[in-house]
C-alpha cells in the first residue's frame, strides 16, 4: 500500500490526531454558550441568571465526556463535528430558555394547558440523553460496517417506525408523534437514519448493477426492474407513509436522500433528471388531493394575505422577526420572537436567532450548519469503503436538506413543511438522532482518518526467491 | 465515487448559499418594509413598553398616570384621576382603541418619541436610563373644572372658561362624560366598556365643548351689539334705537316676536340687551346686512376651526337670505356655535376689544423636566375697538346687575354676562338649549370668561332659561377662577 492514497483529500496515513484542536474548539464551544446564556439573563433581569452555573457545570459535563470518548474511541476522527455540533446544542438551549422567559408563552401555555413548565431543563436532559447515545454509538460501533449487516432490518425498523404514530392521535394536524405518557417521540428523525443505512447497504451491493446494467430509454439509462425495485418500494412506501401522516418535510428530506445516494451510487446524471422529474410529479401529485399543501403554498406566497392571517400568521411572524433583527439584532432576551407563539422554540427557533442576534447572528448559524455538512462531505470523500461513503453523503446530505427545508421554510425562501433544525431546536427526539448522526459520522472518519496498519513483516519475499534445489 | 460527491457537496454548498442570500435579503434589503407593516406588534409593544409622560393641570399637578398591567404585550396603560372630569381636556389613550385630542395631539412627548426629545433619548440611550415619555403642562385651572363639572352635574351640557388676557383655557367641560380609565388597557372588559359607551345615546364621548355647535341664541347678541358699535349704527349704548315692536321681518308677513311682554320699542342699547330684545337686534342684523354680520362674527372667530391645540368645531354664521340672516342676528335660524366659541365672545369683550388665540397647552417638558416649548399668548384678531368694547361691558354688566343674569352676581367683584335660551328643534318642538356668557373682571383686568350651555330634555320647559339654569354655573366657575389667584 502507498503512503498516500490519491483517491481522498485527507492524507490517510500518518494523519494527525487533532485531538488538542478538537479540546480547544470544545472550550471555545462551550464559553460561547456560556457567555450567551449571561447575556440573556442580564438583558431580562438585569442580574446573571441563577441557572448560570448548573447549565454551564451541565454543558461542561457533556461536553468534556463526548471530547474524552472520542480521544479514546475514535482518536482519528475529525476535529470540528463535535465542537460545531456542541455549539449548536448549547445555543439551542440557550434561546429555549429564553423563550422560557416570555411572558407571553407562558400566558399562552396557562390558558391552553392550565399550567406552564419550561423547555430548557427538559432540553438539557434530552441533550444529556443524546450524548449518552453518541457515547453508546462510539462505544459500541466499534467500525461502521458493521453496520451493513443490518441492511434489511434498518429497512424494517424504519418502515415500522414511520407506520406507529398512525395509530397515535395527530399533534397540531401531523401524525408524526408517538406518545408513551408524557413521553413523545418523532420517530421520522430515527427513520431519517436508519434508511440511510439501508439505502448505504444495498446500493453498495447493487451499485454496478443499477449502473451497468440497464437499458436505454428515452436517452436515459434506466436500471432494471429487479435491481431497482425494492429500494424505489421502500422510498415510495415512506414517502407515502409521511404524506398520509402530512409529514411533508420529512418525505421531502427522504425523497432527497434518496436521489442523492442513487446518484452517487451509480454515478450517472441521469439520475438526477430522473429523481426531479419524480419529485415534480409527486409534489403536483400530492398537492392535488392534499389540502394541507395547497394552504402551505398559498401561505408561502402570501404570507401577509388576510386568508393566511386568519388561517395562521406565523409565517408572517416569522418574516417580521427577521426584518425585526435587522443587521445586528435586538440582542439576546430582547426581541419579541416569542409573538410566534407555537413552535416558537422549535420549527421557529431560527426566528429567534434572527431577530435576537441578528443578519450577523444568522450568517454565523448557517455558516456553522454549513460546516457540519462540509465536515461530513470531506468523511465521505475520504472514506475508503463504498459503504462508508455511502452512508456518510447520506447522513450529511440529510443533515443539508433538513437544514434548508426548515431554514428556507422558516425564512420563506420554500413552503413551510415542518421539522426542527437539528441540535437548535425544542425536541428530544430531534436532539438524540441528531447526535447519533454525528456519531456515526464521527466514526467513520476516525476509521477513514485512522492510519493504516504498518505492514506486517512477512516472509513473503524471501519465500518467492526461494530456489528450489 | 468521488466525482458525484464533489458535486453533492456542491449541490449542499448552494442549498446553504441560497439560505445566506435569503437571510441577507430579509434582514438587509426587506427589514424596513417588514418593521413597518400593520400586522407588526412590535411597534405597538414598544409604544407601551415604558411610562407615558403626564397631562399636568394648575401648573404642576399630574391628571393622568401609568399603570403597569397583566397583559403582556402591552406593559403600562394609561390611567386618569377624577376621567370623567378631566376626558374632555386630556382625551383618551387606549391600548385597544387608540387615542384621541391631548392624548392623541401630544403623543410625540408623551411617549417620549418626538424629534424634540432626540438629545434626551440620546443621552438616555448612554446612561442606561428607562425611556421615559416628557409631560405636556396645560393650562387647565382644576378648582375651574371642578366648579364646572360639578355645576352640570347629571344635566347634559358644556362649560368653556378662558383667561381673555392671555387665551388661556381655564376649564373645558363636557356632560355626561365618561372614564377614559375604564377602556385603556385591550381586556375585553375594556372593550365591553368601550361598547357601552358607544352605544349609549347620551353620546358621553362628545366633547360638547369643542365638537357640538349649538343654536347660541340670545347670547349672540353680543355679537350683533359689537357690529352695530363697529359699524356705527348706533353710537350711544343709552340713546333710543329706531326700533318698531312688532319687527316685521324682510321679504315676509312674519312679525320676530319677543320673549313674553317686554316692552321693546325704541329702547337703548343697554336696555335691549339687559331685557333681551329680540326686535331691537333682529333690526340691527337686517340694517347692517348678511355680509357686515359675516365679517363682524368671523373677528370673533366664527367660521373657522379653533386649534386649541385640540380641533374645535368651526361655529357658523351663514351666508343667508335677509329674513334668515335678521334671526341669525339673535342666535337662531342657521346660526351655529360652540360653548368655546361664545367664550371666546365674552373674552374679546372683557379684554378690551382683543381677542386672544385660546390655548391649553402651555408647556412641553422633556422627561427630565426641561421645558422644551412655551407658549407665547398670541392675539388672534381684534374684533372691536377698545371703546366700543368698554360700552359693551357696560351693556353687559347691566345683565347681570339688574337684568336677566343677576343669578350671576359675585360680590366684591364685576360680572358682565348675557343669558340665552335657544330655541331648537323643528318648529321648536324640542326643549331649548339654556345659555350663559359672562366674563368677571377684577382691577388687574378680567381674569376669566365663560360660556356655559345646558341642554337638559329632563326640565320641563318653562324651568329652562339661561339665566335660571347656565348663570349659576358660570358665577361657580368664574367664582374659583378668582379664588384661585388670590
Amino acid at each position: 500500500m502507498s503512503v498516500v492514497t490519491n483517491t481522498t483529500t485527507i492524507g490517510a496515513i500518518d494523519a494527525p490526531s487533532r485531538r488538542n484542536t478538537e479540546l480547544m474548539m470544545m472550550v471555545f464551544a462551550i464559553a460561547i454558550s456560556v457567555f450567551a446564556y449571561a447575556n440573556v439573563g442580564l438583558a431580562i433581569d438585569g442580574s446573571l441568571p441563577s441557572g448560570m452555573f448548573g447549565y454551564g457545570a451541565g454543558l461542561i459535563l457533556l461536553g468534556g465526556v463526548a471530547h474524552l470518548v472520542v480521544r479514546k474511541f475514535a482518536p482519528y476522527a475529525d476535529p470540528l463535528l463535535l465542537p460545531l455540533a456542541t455549539l449548536l446544542n448549547g445555543l439551542g438551549l440557550v434561546l429555549i430558555w429564553r423563550l422560557d422567559q416570555s411572558p407571553r408563552l407562558i400566558q399562552r401555555a396557562e390558558y391552553l394547558y392550565g399550567s406552564y413548565s419550561p423547555d430548557a431543563p427538559k432540553q438539557l436532559l434530552y441533550s444529556a440523553i443524546g450524548v449518552a447515545l453518541f457515547v453508546a454509538v462510539l462505544i459500541v460501533l466499534k467500525d461502521h460496517r458493521i453496520l451493513q449487516r443490518y441492511t434489511y432490518i434498518s429497512m424494517v425498523a424504519a418502515l415500522i417506525l414511520l407506520v406507529i404514530p398512525m395509530f397515535f392521535p395527530a399533534v397540531n394536524g401531523a401524525k408524526i408523534w408517538i406518545s408513551l405518557g408524557s413521553f413523545t417521540i418523532q420517530p421520522g428523525e430515527f427513520a431519517k437514519i436508519l434508511i440511510a443505512v439501508f439505502f448505504s447497504g444495498y446500493l453498495m451491493v447493487k451499485r454496478d448493477a443499477l449502473a451497468l446494467a440497464s437499458r436505454r430509454f428515452m436517452g436515459m439509462y434506466l436500471p432494471r426492474g429487479r435491481d431497482l425495485g425494492p429500494i424505489i418500494t421502500i422510498w415510495a412506501l415512506s414517502i407515502l407513509i409521511l404524506v398520509f401522516e402530512t409529514d411533508l418535510g420529512t418525505s421531502l428530506l427522504f425523497f432527497g436522500l434518496f436521489v442523492v445516494m442513487l446518484y452517487v451510487a451509480t454515478e450517472r446524471t441521469s439520475w438526477i433528471v430522473f429523481g426531479l422529474l419524480m419529485s415534480a410529479a409527486g409534489a403536483v401529485g400530492v398537492a392535488s388531493f392534499e389540502p394541507h399543501v395547497q394552504e402551505r403554498v398559498n401561505a408561502w406566497l402570501e404570507p401577509f394575505s388576510k386568508a393566511t392571517m386568519a388561517q395562521s400568521d406565523q409565517i408572517a411572524q416569522s418574516l417580521m422577526s427577521f426584518g425585526s433583527g435587522g443587521t445586528l439584532g435586538t440582542g439576546l432576551g430582547q426581541g419579541h420572537s416569542d409573538l410566534i407563539m407555537f413552535a416558537a422554540n422549535a420549527d421557529f427557533i431560527l426566528s429567534t436567532v434572527g431577530e435576537e442576534l441578528g443578519l450577523a447572528g444568522m450568517m454565523a448559524v448557517l455558516l456553522i450548519y454549513g460546516l457540519i455538512v462540509e465536515r461530513g462531505v470531506r468523511t465521505a470523500l475520504a472514506a475508503r469503503d463504498p459503504f462508508g461513503k455511502l452512508l456518510a453523503i447520506g447522513l450529511s446530505g440529510a443533515f443539508a436538506i433538513q437544514v434548508f427545508v426548515v431554514a428556507g421554510g422558516v425564512m420563506g425562501l420554500i413552503p413551510l413543511s415542518g421539522m426542527t433544525m437539528p441540535f437548535l431546536a425544542y425536541g428530544g427526539s430531534s436532539v438524540l438522532a441528531n447526535w447519533a448522526l454525528i456519531a456515526i459520522l464521527i466514526r467513520i472518519s476516525d476509521t477513514a482518518r485512522r492510519p493504516a496498519p504498518a505492514p506486517a513483516p512477512t516472509s513473503d519475499a524471501e519465500m518467492t526467491q526461494v530456489v528450489r534445489p | 465515487m468521488n466525482k458525484p460527491l464533489r458535486r453533492i457537496a456542491i449541490f449542499c454548498g448552494v442549498l446553504i448559499f441560497a439560505l445566506l442570500a435569503r437571510t441577507n435579503y430579509l434582514q438587509y434589503v426587506k427589514a424596513d418594509e417588514l418593521n413597518t407593516r400593520d400586522e407588526n406588534r412590535r411597534v405597538r409593544i414598544e409604544r407601551y413598553a415604558h411610562e407615558r409622560g403626564d397631562i399636568i393641570v394648575d401648573g404642576g399637578k399630574a391628571v393622568t398616570g401609568s399603570k403597569e398591567t397583566e397583559d403582556s404585550d402591552f406593559k403600562y396603560k394609561r390611567v386618569w384621576q377624577d376621567g370623567p372630569m378631566w376626558a374632555p381636556v386630556t382625551g383618551y389613550s387606549s391600548q385597544a382603541f387608540g387615542a384621541t385630542q391631548l392624548e392623541s395631539i401630544e403623543d410625540g412627548i408623551l411617549t417620549g418619541n418626538d424629534d424634540q426629545l432626540f438629545f434626551d433619548r440620546t443621552m438616555s440611550m448612554f446612561t442606561g436610563d428607562k425611556k421615559q415619555g416628557g409631560n405636556v403642562v396645560t393650562t387647565l385651572n382644576s378648582a375651574a373644572q371642578k366648579a364646572a363639572f360639578t355645576g352640570l352635574g347629571d344635566k347634559k351640557g358644556a362649560v368653556a372658561a378662558l383667561d381673555p388676557q392671555t387665551g388661556a383655557i381655564l376649564a373645558l367641560a363636557s356632560t355626561p362624560s365618561y372614564d377614559p380609565s375604564t377602556f385603556a388597557g385591550n381586556s375585553d372588559k375594556d372593550s365591553k366598556a368601550w361598547q357601552t359607551l358607544q352605544k349609549d345615546k347620551d353620546k358621553p364621548m362628545l366633547n360638547r365643548a369643542l365638537r357640538e355647535t349649538y343654536p347660541p341664541g340670545s347670547t349672540f347678541k353680543i355679537v350683533t351689539a359689537a357690529a352695530a358699535l363697529e359699524n356705527e349704527l348706533y353710537t350711544d349704548i343709552d340713546a333710543k334705537t329706531n326700533s318698531p315692536v312688532p319687527f316685521r321681518m324682510p321679504q315676509t308677513t312674519q312679525d320676530l316676536p319677543n320673549e313674553g311682554n317686554i316692552q321693546c320699542e325704541n329702547v337703548s342699547l343697554r336696555e335691549a340687551l339687559r331685557i333681551s330684545c329680540n326686535t331691537v337686534f333682529g333690526k340691527i342684523s337686517d340694517d347692517l346686512g348678511n355680509q357686515k354680520m359675516i365679517d363682524e362674527a368671523d373677528k370673533f372667530g366664527f367660521n373657522k376651526e379653533v386649534f386649541t391645540p385640540v380641533r374645535a368645531d368651526a361655529s357658523v354664521y351663514p351666508k343667508d337670505n335677509p329674513p334668515q340672516n335678521a334671526m341669525a342676528g339673535i342666535g337662531q335660524a342657521s346660526n351655529r356655535a360652540t360653548p368655546l366659541q361664545m367664550a371666546m365672545v365674552a373674552s374679546a369683550v372683557a379684554n378690551d376689544g382683543k381677542l386672544m388665540q385660546p390655548y391649553m397647552v402651555a408647556k412641553r417638558q422633556s422627561p427630565s423636566l426641561d421645558d422644551i416649548y412655551t407658549h407665547e399668548p398670541e392675539q388672534l384678531s381684534q374684533p372691536l375697538s377698545g371703546e366700543n368694547a368698554q360700552k359693551l361691558q357696560e351693556m353687559m354688566k347691566t345683565v347681570v346687575e339688574s337684568g336677566t343674569g343677576s343669578n350671576a352676581k359675585i360680590p366684591g367683584v364685576t360680572v358682565g354676562g348675557k343669558t340665552g335660551t335657544a330655541q331648537h328643534g323643528l318648529g321648536n318642538s324640542e326643549n331649548p338649549y339654556a345659555w350663559f356668557v359672562s366674563y368677571a373682571k377684577t382691577d388687574s383686568g378680567s381674569p376669566v370668561a365663560v360660556a356655559v350651555v345646558v341642554e337638559d330634555s329632563k326640565a320641563t320647559r318653562d324651568d329652562i332659561s339661561g339665566g335660571g339654569l347656565a348663570a349659576p354655573i358660570a358665577k361657580k366657575v368664574m367664582q374659583a377662577v378668582i379664588d384661585s389667584k388670590k
